[in-house]
């Protein structure tokens, strides 16, 4: 268990990571800091992958010299992940930040608990 | 050489793809018709793949020819063509049934949009529905959740983006844990299509290697799935989502959405991990307490409420937890009761939001029980609709609800172990539903015309004037009876499509 968790302590760092962004998105009352949340657990996902598919005294996999051997080069597909992951989360934050600008012209806070109490005041 | 029926699945993600970013350049009317023939040639070529799939069996389809497992796949079967063309009937039914109330709520230059985001909502479900591939299908569920957020907050008021933020934050945490949950499995099984994924978990599972990061790598998939499709307690948002977005939203987020992620659900237990390895695995414990608390608790939240339309949609969430109740039964029996519930709750719930606009729209658009009193004379068609609504709900013979009441019953009975809790929560959930619904439809019908006359917007709205709601609303219930009459053949359907997933 232990030789475990030190062979993989990138991983379980990304892990911890994820958690504090996931907390962050939960907990938050303030929405800007709940997108930071939201931010910081997507990173840690790109962490794990990146780390994932990271192979030791292997190359990026593009062809140098030749060299065809799966062998020398470094796992490509996880990449190919964190790149769509990226594009998924660059649009959900563009949204994110969006609405929170709309919420903030209406009622000129930024804590969502606060903006629950005032919708209840105006009877919506 | 492929037959041509094998490429309807691309064909029809391709086409709501291209129709909805032409919609953007269209004016509201065309764009109206552009999402009607959409659904309706979606909804066509999924009957026509369910029929060539119970005639030749399901297939894969590789897309761009390049064979697994490098290749990105798109799968047709019988209960992925039937559960396309009943979303698409659901989803015409909703947007035909909320024609009006879109176009006095949403403004005129924003009315394309709205189609816009109906197309990728469509596309995202039935891409949801037909692919093979994990990670597709985490893109697909992101485009689903921003589609939804549209949805809920394209009519614009404080309270809808309000609404909309919640709905985000919730499906976000979803998401993020149901990614972790593919890069777990893709990291301890080295694929990404589903049926590669099974035959490496099922590898594992006999050499007994990591048995603790699949476990994790299941409950981190089941727990984003159940935020998305707000399992209690996650059902925070969906009150505000669905109580004060535009009818046509509330109605496909309701029936649609969850949905989605249930069927998703449903296909990473029987195509990813394998039925037997879920099983074994006591998650389903897990999801079967929850089941059962949402089930109450929805029940009774419901009745608590006020407000019609949040009422139909606290009863959403027990009717959520009917679906994953059948799902934690882990038998086949009980998993055929959960896809009917998912047929039976879409038809249903959909009718019952329809049919609240029309009460309240002739009732000053006030949506507070005291207003709606007798206002079912007042809209007949749409006292019609709520009342049907309302006998499948409680789960009255000839209706849906009765014959999806009945298959948990019977998988219950089925499952030794849960018997006892499953039958003891229906029963406590029957006799809730019945009470906050007939008290809605007593009050609905109670001839009390005098105390509102001459008072501004309570006014009788005659079927003439209404032809396009009238007549969803009569679809609506001919499906409803249809669904509780016809249930043998579609019941003998479903079993045969979940024996395709295995």
């Amino acid at each position: 268990m232990n030789t475990n968790l030190l062979n993989n302590y990138a991983e379980a760092v990304s892990m911890i990571i994820f958690a504090i962004g996931f907390t962050n998105l939960l907990l938050h009352k303030n929405l800007i800091k709940k997108i930071i949340g939201l931010n910081i657990m997507d990173t840690a996902v790109y962490l794990f992958l990146a780390l994932k598919g990271y192979i030791k005294g292997h190359v990026a996999p593009i062809i140098i010299d030749g060299v065809v051997e799966p062998e020398a080069y470094i796992n490509p597909i996880p990449s190919g992940l964190v790149l769509t992951g990226i594009v998924v989360s660059v649009s959900v934050t563009a949204l994110m930040l969006s609405l929170t600008i709309r919420l903030y012209k209406r009622y000129h806070t930024l804590d969502l608990d606060e903006i629950s109490l005032r919708l209840k005041k105006e009877g919506l | 050489m492929r037959d041509f029926v094998q490429n309807f699945p691309l064909f029809s993600i391709i086409l709501c793809l291209v129709s909805s970013s032409a919609s953007s350049l269209l004016k509201g009317k065309a764009a109206k018709w552009v999402n009607t023939v959409l659904i309706c040639v979606v909804g066509a070529m999924s009957l026509t793949l369910t029929f060539y799939c119970l005639a030749h069996g399901s297939f894969t389809y590789t897309m761009g020819h390049v064979p697994a497992p490098w290749g990105n796949e798109v799968r047709g079967g019988v209960l992925e063509g039937a559960m396309g063309t009943f979303f698409c009937l659901i989803m015409l039914l909703s947007m035909t049934g909320g024609r009006k109330k879109l176009l006095e709520e949403v403004e005129d230059t924003k009315q394309n949009l709205y189609y816009i985001l109906v197309n990728l909502m469509l596309c995202s479900l039935i891409a949801l529905v037909y692919t093979n591939d994990l990670f597709t299908a985490y893109v697909f569920v992101e485009i689903n959740t921003i589609s939804a957020c549209g949805l809920i907050m394209i009519r614009q008021n404080g309270r809808t983006i309000e609404a909309a933020v919640r709905y985000m934050i919730m499906s976000l945490l979803g998401s993020g844990l149901f990614l972790v949950g593919i890069c777990l499995l893709y990291d301890i099984t080295g694929h990404l299509l589903m049926s590669n994924i099974k035959e490496s978990v099922q590898a594992l599972v006999e050499s007994g290697q990591y048995g603790e990061p699949l476990l994790i790598a299941i409950a981190f998939m089941m727990m984003g799935l159940a935020i998305k499709s707000a399992l209690f307690p996650f059902h925070a948002w969906l009150p505000d989502a669905y109580g004060y977005s535009t009818i046509s939203s509330a109605a496909i987020l309701s029936s649609l959405v969850s949905k989605g992620y249930i069927f998703l659900l449903i296909k990473i237990i029987y195509r990813v991990i394998g039925f037997e390895v879920v099983r074994e695995s006591l998650l389903l414990n897990v999801t079967f307490v929850f089941a059962g608390l949402g089930i109450i608790f929805g029940s009774i939240s419901a009745m608590r409420e006020d407000d019609i339309r949040r009422m139909v949609s606290f009863s959403s969430v027990a009717q959520i937890g009917y679906i994953y109740l059948g799902i934690s039964l882990g038998t086949q029996v009980g998993m055929v009761a959960a896809v009917f519930q998912i047929l039976s709750h879409a038809a249903t719930k959909s009718m019952l939001f329809i049919s609240a606009i029309g009460l309240t729209d002739a009732s000053n658009t006030s949506r507070k029980f005291k207003d709606l009193t007798g206002s079912a004379y007042r809209n007949k068609i749409a006292g019609m609709g709520f009342a049907a609504g309302a006998l499948s709900m409680v789960g009255i013979p000839l209706f849906s609800g009765f014959i999806s009441k009945l298959l948990f019953m019977q998988a219950a009975v089925a499952n030794y172990g849960k018997m006892l809790p499953t039958m003891i929560v229906l029963a406590i959930s029957t006799i809730l539903n019945a009470i906050y619904f007939m008290k809605t439809v007593v009050r609905i019908y109670s001839p009390e015309r005098d105390l509102y006359k001459g008072r501004e917007g309570f006014k009788v709205i005659h079927t003439r004037e209404q032809i396009e709601y009238t007549c969803t609303v009569i679809l609506f219930i001919a499906l409803n009876v249809a669904l509780g009459l016809c249930s043998e053949p579609i019941l003998e359907l479903i079993g045969k499509g979940l024996e395709m997933f295995a």
